[in-house]
């Protein structure tokens, strides 16, 4: 049995037909090829999954496919401008946010909900922000500070 | 030109990580392809009865299903050990078979039984849940000490008694008779906890066989792609090297565990064959906690003795290392040749002896994870040296100076087969306490408990091997392949470089960090420089990225690369300037006649050899491409000094790490950013293993900790405020002057933080915690004494 939807991902409009247990997240990775999107764990814990539904940060790992029809979705494809990265990505830039890049992309789009209405995050507030996000090359250190680069320049 | 050495570049990898680019196995699709889903044992030691695939294949979309019984059927030869340990009295290691998929028997909860490949993943997986297996299940050991008691139930009936070797180093007699003279002995029992390496990229394969070239290409999350093709094809499938190719595209962390040859590579590899389709297997987080290889897990004795001024006289040292239910890659050499040689650690103590019983058990196997051997060692000597302080009443920073080796000792050769070349443990040390503002720590203490809680500061001076290593010394010690790498510098005619490198960056930053290196000894702009990592065909046969290797190994033959390259250019120019080329120097990217305005750039010389016109043919071939292979001389040899202060809730147990301080001498730095990250990396793994990750099974070998719920990661909120600083004794032996950085900080972190914590809670009478000291362990530590005490 198959399910026919309709969102916008990244600006775009999508109709598919999907079976109904199909992810969120393996829609964007097999059906679109939205291949950013990363899939760490098989308990919504690690994050490398997270994207924006409707402005809201969400792991899409936790999401079906159908849950989304009529969604707004935004990936890390849709973030940069063309060449110019979006302050959060340039900050993750600027201060070392990355090593291996497979936690990168959820990593911003979580920071991204964390800058949203905070130009200024606390540390605690960042720690609170990206709780459901794990990194293991990092410690973290950079990432701090990438995100309150990131806020900063969001915020100006 | 612009010089980059020593330059906080920022790296050039991150634009296709941060804008979703990037392409990890996974994100590779192969036109027809199809997916492989495993069936894996739910027992940690069954006798497989009957495998019925029926019910499997007749699942919609399933192609085919295969079993080992297929694979032996094909020949198909076990996973191989790539380190042979001889032990005591000349016995060599025992190494039962590995078959990629169990054929009569499983080990460990995980152990793959059979594949399934279908249409698509979801098919696979039905199939996989279709499929019926009836096992006979026998009883089961996990703990490397009950699997040495007689009567345990075996692994391997190749191995009695559960024993792979007993091996041993150093001089027992000496240290039993300076232990039995000396003043004091502090005796020290500790458990090393057994880790999960969690890359947060799962695992995952790609096989692919071209019928029409007979070719296979294996596409996988590997940390070194020329091992596992030489491991593939020379030892499981008996393929012709030149028929297959690996490939290893981005890889999301490896910290080891993608060191090693694992079955699902092989199994699609063959697979793709016998089905005629490309099939991709990736693993799922459960089927990483326990099939991706585990770290750690000692359990140890350790005796210091010291004369009554606190000079160590003699350590010994025995310990039990599990090595799951079956040899993984490297296992073996880990918890010898990587352990117990580090057991002199910054000290000149004089006579060492360890033994190492490896014990297989019913567990995933154990191998490799960052820092591997080093970590345990430096856990047992920095824990030792500190209790043997507090048991002396000395200062713990004063009782390691007085048995530092002295800067002007080096070359320095331990009790323990290595010789350190350089280091100066001394200045790493006064650097970190002056930074920790360590004089002043009892203000804090006194400050945290007029809150409540208690504080307590902790020092770790490790000392590491790394670079795996000289070949020669390698192979002495058993390692059954050569440990050098391997470069090529290739200039295009319009004089772009692109750099192939045996390295293998998950993670690292090779494309800047090398691209630095060689923007500066080429003297060109650091845009032209392209660095090729990753794939058998393209790069030459080089042996991967693990133990802090890359710069120190990997840069050093792209330095000798560059070197032939150079040295090939000043002919060419000379020949162009008609000039003696004893008269030209090359600098900053110009062939300059010396004491003349005459020259040529390096681009116009490459130019010149693929335009080669005017060119000495007599003399040189043209083309300006060069390989190189280095095999370093000896080990390199990182060494720090970690300070870290925690404060402990007594009501709650809950410990954090409020300050840590590294000061850390990797020799020359070619980015200090890059270095950095690896360092707080490092140290939050460290500070992981100390007080969060535990791997634990049940008796029964079921993983209790399978998966995030159970298996508690360092999250942002675990991390403390990090004090750096670097001192520097560059390597005396490679051409960069490069150490290693990649390990340190897991390496020395754990001792730190259990040395901070035993010393918050002596006051309430507790003196050890084995890792990982979590709230609870911490609580009922603090009760327990109260209730005694009571």
């Amino acid at each position: 049995m198959s399910h026919a939807i309709r969102m916008t991902v990244n600006g775009r409009s999508i109709s598919a037909t999907v079976e109904p247990r199909t992810l969120l997240t393996e829609f964007l990775r097999d059906n679109l090829r939205l291949t950013g999107t990363h899939v760490g764990c098989d308990t919504s814990q690690c994050g490398a999954c997270t994207v924006h539904v409707d402005g809201k940060s969400v792991k899409s790992c936790t999401m079906l496919a159908v849950q989304c029809d009529g969604a707004d979705v935004l990936t890390i494809e849709g973030l940069a401008n063309g060449e110019d990265l979006h302050p959060m990505q340039k900050a993750f830039n600027d201060h070392h946010g990355l090593q291996c890049g497979f936690c990168t992309p959820g990593m911003v789009m979580s920071a991204l909900e964390v800058a949203s209405d905070n130009a200024d995050p606390s540390d605690d507030d960042i720690a609170k922000g990206l709780a459901g996000n794990f990194c293991r090359c990092t410690g973290y250190e950079n990432i701090y500070r990438a995100v309150k680069a990131g806020a900063k320049a969001m915020g100006s | 030109m612009a010089k980059h050495v020593g330059e906080r570049m920022k790296r050039v990898e991150d634009g296709r990580f941060l804008t979703g680019r990037g392409s990890y196995t996974d994100d590779i699709s192969k036109p027809g392809q199809t997916y492989a889903v495993f069936v894996r044992s739910p027992h940690a030691h069954a006798k497989i009865k009957s495998v019925d695939t029926q019910p499997a294949l007749a699942v919609d979309g399933v192609v085919a299903v295969y079993t080992g019984a297929d694979m032996a059927a094909d020949s198909v030869g076990g996973l191989p050990c790539g380190w042979q340990v001889i032990g005591k009295s000349g016995v060599p290691m025992l190494e039962p078979p590995h078959p990629p998929l169990a054929v009569d028997t499983v080990r460990y909860v995980g152990d793959a039984v059979a594949v399934v490949i279908a249409e698509t993943k979801n098919a696979a997986k039905d199939g996989a849940e279709a499929l019926e297996v009836d096992y006979d299940v026998r009883p089961a050991v996990a703990s490397a000490v009950k699997a040495m008691e007689d009567g345990a139930p075996e692994v391997h009936a190749e191995a009695p008694g559960n024993l792979c070797y007993d091996w041993e180093i150093g001089d027992r007699d000496a240290v039993d008779k300076a232990i039995a003279g000396a003043h004091h002995v502090t005796e020290f029992d500790l458990v090393n906890n057994r880790l999960i390496p969690n890359a947060i990229e799962p695992r995952a394969a790609i096989g692919e066989y071209d019928q029409a070239n007979d070719r296979y290409t294996l596409t996988t999350t590997s940390q070194n792609p020329h091992v596992i093709r030489l491991l593939m094809c020379a030892f499981v499938l008996q393929i012709p090297e030149h028929k297959c190719r690996v490939v290893a595209p981005d890889v999301g962390g490896g910290f080891g565990s993608k060191i090693f040859h694992y079955a699902e590579e092989a199994v699609v590899t063959w697979a793709a064959k016998k089905a005629g389709r490309p099939i991709k297997w990736t693993s799922d987080r459960s089927e990483a906690f326990l099939t991706d290889a585990h770290g750690r897990d000692h359990v140890t004795k350790a005796q210091l003795a010291m004369d009554k001024d606190g000079k160590f006289l003699a350590l010994k040292v025995a310990t039990v290392a599990n090595m799951g239910a079956y040899l993984s890659t490297f296992a073996s050499s880990i918890p010898t040749y990587l352990y117990a040689t580090l057991l002199a650690g910054q000290y000149t103590t004089p006579v060492i002896y360890a033994e190492v019983k490896a014990v297989f058990t019913h567990t995933t196997p154990v191998d490799a994870y960052r820092g591997a051997g080093r970590p345990e060692a430096t856990y047992v000597v920095e824990r030792i040296v500190e209790i043997a302080a507090r048991e002396m009443g000395m200062d713990p920073a004063e009782l390691r100076r007085k048995n530092f080796i002295q800067p002007d000792q080096f070359p320095y050769e331990t009790p323990v087969a290595l010789t350190y070349d350089t280091g100066n443990y001394q200045a790493s040390l006064d650097r970190a306490l002056e930074l920790s503002d360590y004089a002043n720590f009892e203000k804090r203490r006194a400050e945290s408990a007029r809150n409540g809680k208690l504080r307590g500061v902790g020092l770790s001076c490790y000392i590491e091997a790394c670079g795996i290593a000289p070949s020669a010394v390698a192979g002495a010690l058993g390692a059954r392949a050569g440990l050098y790498e391997a470069a090529e510098v290739r200039f295009a005619p319009t004089g772009t470089v692109s750099v192939f490198t045996g390295s293998h960056s998950h993670g690292q930053g090779h494309e800047t960090t090398f691209a630095q290196l060689t923007a500066d000894r080429l003297g060109i702009p650091v845009e032209n420089v392209d660095i090729v990592h990753g794939d058998t065909d393209r790069i030459p046969f080089g042996m991967g990225t693990y133990g802090s290797r890359s710069l120190a190994v990997g840069g050093s033959a792209i330095v000798k690369a560059i070197d032939k390259i150079i040295a090939k250019g000043k002919i060419i120019a000379a020949h162009m300037l008609e000039e003696d080329r004893d008269n030209v120097d090359f600098e900053d990217g110009v062939f300059a006649v010396k004491g003349t305005n005459k020259s040529r750039t390096i681009g116009e010389v490459a130019f010149q050899a693929y335009v080669p016109h005017n060119f000495p043919h007599d003399e040189l071939e043209p083309g300006l491409d060069e390989s190189a292979f280095y095999d370093p001389n000896n080990f390199t040899y990182p060494a720090g000094a970690y300070v870290c202060e925690v404060e402990v809730d007594p009501d709650t147990g809950e410990c954090s790490v409020d300050k840590f301080t590294a000061v850390d001498d990797f020799g020359n730095l070619i980015n200090p950013m890059i270095v950095e990250g690896q360092v707080h990396g490092g140290i939050a793994q460290g500070i992981g293993q100390a007080l969060l990750e535990g791997c634990v099974y049940a008796d029964d070998g079921q993983l209790v900790t399978g998966s995030y719920m159970d298996y508690a990661m360092p999250r942002a909120e675990h991390i403390p405020d990090y004090n750096f600083d670097f001192t520097s004794t560059p390597c005396t032996h490679n051409p960069i002057g490069a150490k290693g950085c990649g390990e340190a900080g897991a390496i020395g972190t754990p001792a730190a933080v259990i040395n901070a914590l035993t010393d918050a809670l002596r006051v309430a009478g507790v003196d050890n915690i084995d890792m990982p000291a979590t709230p609870l362990k911490i609580w009922q530590a603090l009760n327990n004494t109260k209730q005694a005490a009571e």
